[in-house]
């Protein structure tokens, strides 16, 4: 696969002996114009990735933070067209920093796997990352992606033994994901000691970057696990921020943008004190 | 195969009169018992579309599963519960006074309503906890939804002396009282589920999310004939032990098989164990009745995942679900909590699409007339789920000669919605 933006940017967080700062928010959350004030916000405050959830009804593998958050944004009237929306506006101020779109396959599959890719590349999608589509089902929509150049990044947990591994690292470009628990988003947190050996395991598997997530909620948190990883993502812990600085009916205030800024400023922080020994 | 031909298919949206025929592609013609293919799907449904962290367990399940169903003596047991513990085989029913009050069709009940537990959902349970057993799990969850299948699986975990955990929307729990007592008295634990409309599918969204998170011990059993590979085929083998046995007793009561099959449908179990033991045999027609809710017109206002929806991927299978035009998926509603589900067994959606099994719905309306029908000139007290395949049957049987046999699936007994009913009709108890 050729260079991409998250490519381009794990290289320069490497370059730059540390790892990366990947933050999760939920699009449209808690309604377009605050998301898209936030992510506008985002690279400033210190991230380098940004995922961006695409709200489902089902979001079987997250936490009750997320579900909240993708909850928000459909009764705001978040659609796929607006998140795709959302990136493009992004893109008309921002042409370096990485957008990785995060969900679940039946919005995909209801709008046309081929024709949401295309939308998605024009709007400057960098990556998806497709929690119910397994390295098994890589024909629906993983390799369509890499055909366009969008990269497919790939999950890799705790039960994804050796065995497995190549498997779900055949077609994974950009990053390798590696959900540090068993379990769903925003939950437990996870052990450092067993994420370095992790990390260490996926590595002799793949020459990709391996960002660690799952359950990392402070800065101290995405400093020691940022010690073993090329990335660290956060995800609930920026989404509680958010919940957090909403009103009683669940709507923006002043202190919504600055509460996101605020935080990603301490983990970016967090991720530039783990100096790595080896960059 | 499946793959390419899934892949054709993915450039535009699936519409419901272009599915049928490349759904044949991966089954041998001569057969409509053959599937799923090995990658779990049948034509363009089921699959396993589920997060990694789950992917190699349900590996590890289909081989065990692979494993017990070549073994005699997985069978062997599985026959001697059915037999001594459910009551197995379910007594084949002439409904002599509704066959004459309707005045065509001869109408038989498979009577799996006198199973133990009071419903078809035993039978599933008893196979899949004798599994679990085998792959040395320790832990038992599962989903429900009218909480007959939380019930049979409380049972079949206090059986086998194994902890218990049902995850039940709050609205269900609410709606169904008896239940939730009786799972607690066999010892299960009851998780109320609040998001969503807190309904079947969101329990199946908590139970999945307890799963993937407590992979090592525990045993999900799923208690529809849908989720990922291969849930769809084991639950519909625990199940066709219906059918079977439908089979050959009306072989014996009448010298020949039915003319019509009628069974209610949420996600599909008790139908696809009657229907699949006949699917070769095309004389014999087949019918499957959805929840019609308050009428297949109203938004959002009935269950009929297959006469209202259209193809997508959820909980682990591409099937027809209710989704908006955006791919949320919708709630649904049904009176009956056990067929209020936005989705369907991926075989059922392939049988739809084969023309094989005419899928139609009964309304919650038809639903209650026939549950009273069925009461008074029988004796039997339905559950709401059957009630709906009984609304089809009272359409059908005036119909159809008098030398003609509907077999209707009574796929469980209606204790449990008597404080149901007794709403709808308004009277207090």
């Amino acid at each position: 696969m050729t260079e991409s933006r998250i490519t381009r940017r794990f290289a320069e967080t490497a370059a730059a002996g540390r790892p990366a700062l990947v933050t999760f928010v939920t699009a449209g959350d808690p309604d377009y114009d605050t998301s898209l004030a936030i992510l506008k916000a985002l690279p400033g405050a210190g991230a380098d990735v940004i995922e961006m959830g695409m709200p489902f009804s089902d979001p079987m593998a997250d936490g009750p933070a997320i579900q909240a958050s993708g909850l928000r944004a459909l009764k705001a009237g978040q659609t796929m067209v607006r998140t795709l929306a959302m990136v493009r506006a992004f893109r008309e101020t921002d042409q370096t920093t990485p957008i990785v779109l995060m969900g679940y396959y039946n919005p995909i599959y209801s709008w046309g796997p081929e024709a949401f890719l295309d939308a998605a590349k024009a709007a400057g999608v960098d990556g998806l990352i497709i929690v119910d589509l397994p390295p098994e089902a890589d024909d629906e929509l993983c390799l369509p992606a890499m055909a366009r150049g969008i990269n497919f990044i790939r999950l890799a947990t705790p039960t994804t033994d050796d065995r497995r591994l190549p498997a779900v690292l055949t077609n994974t470009s950009g990053f390798v994901y590696y959900v540090s628990i068993n379990g769903i988003t925003g939950t437990a947190s996870p052990d450092a000691v067993r994420v370095g050996g992790a990390v260490e395991r996926i590595k002799r598997h793949t020459s990709l970057p391996v960002a660690v997530g799952f359950g990392v909620k402070t800065a101290e948190q995405a400093q020691r696990i940022g010690q073993d990883a090329d990335g660290v993502v956060v995800g609930s812990a920026i989404v509680a921020a958010i919940k957090g600085s909403l009103d009683a009916e669940d709507r923006a205030t002043g202190a919504t943008v600055p509460a996101v800024e605020a935080l990603v400023g301490e983990l970016a922080a967090g991720v530039r004190a783990a100096k790595r020994s080896a960059a | 195969m499946a793959g390419a031909g899934c892949r054709d298919r993915l450039t535009d949206l699936p519409t419901q009169n272009d599915l049928p025929e490349d759904a044949p592609v991966t089954i041998t013609p001569n057969t409509l018992r053959s599937g799923p293919d090995d990658r779990g799907f049948f034509g363009l449904y089921g699959g396993r579309f589920v997060a990694e962290t789950l992917m190699p367990l349900i590996l590890e399940l289909e081989k065990a599963y692979d494993e017990a169903r070549n073994d005699p003596a997985f069978h062997a047991e599985l026959a001697h519960l059915g037999k001594h513990y459910t009551g197995r085989p379910s007594p084949l029913y002439f409904a002599e006074r509704l066959t004459e009050h309707l005045g065509g069709a001869k109408i038989y009940f498979k009577r799996d309503e006198l199973n133990h537990t009071g419903s078809h959902k035993i039978n599933n349970c008893l196979g899949q906890i004798l599994l679990a057993r085998r792959m040395g799990k320790t832990r038992i969850i599962a989903e429900t939804g009218a909480g007959q299948h939380g019930v049979a699986s409380a049972t079949v975990s206090a059986r086998f002396g194994y902890p218990c955990t049902v995850y039940m929307g709050a609205t269900d729990v609410e709606r169904q009282k008896p239940n939730v007592f009786r799972m607690k008295l066999l010892g299960a634990t009851v998780n109320p589920v609040t998001s969503g409309a807190g309904t079947l599918k969101d329990a199946m969204n908590e139970a999945l999310r307890d799963w993937v998170t407590n992979v090592e011990d525990t045993y999900y059993i799923i208690g529809t004939a849908a989720g990922p590979h291969p849930y769809p085929a084991m639950v519909r083998d625990f199940q066709s032990v219906i059918g079977t046995e439908a089979k050959e007793q009306m072989l014996a009561a009448e010298g020949r098989l039915p003319d019509a099959l009628v069974a209610a449908i949420g996600g599909g179990s008790n139908a696809i164990g009657l229907f699949h033991p006949f699917l070769d045999d095309r004389d014999v027609q087949i019918f499957g009745v959805e929840a019609g809710g308050h009428g297949l017109d109203v938004p959002n206002g009935h269950a009929a995942s297959m006469a209202g929806g259209r193809p997508g991927v959820l909980h682990g299978n591409r099937t027809y679900l209710l989704q908006d035009g955006d791919g949320q998926i919708l709630e649904g509603h049904s009176i009956s909590a056990g067929l209020d589900y936005p989705g369907v067994g991926p075989e059922h959606s392939w049988l739809k699409d084969t023309g094989r099994v005419s899928y139609v719905p009964a309304t919650d309306r038809e639903a209650l007339d026939a549950f009273q029908v069925c009461t008074r000139l029988e004796g039997i007290i339905p559950a709401l789920e059957p009630s709906h395949a009984l609304a089809h049957v009272i359409k059908l049987a005036p119909t159809m000669a008098k030398d003609q046999i509907i077999l209707m699936n009574m796929c469980g007994r209606g204790d449990k919605d008597v404080f149901t009913v007794a709403k709808h009709l308004g009277q207090d108890m």
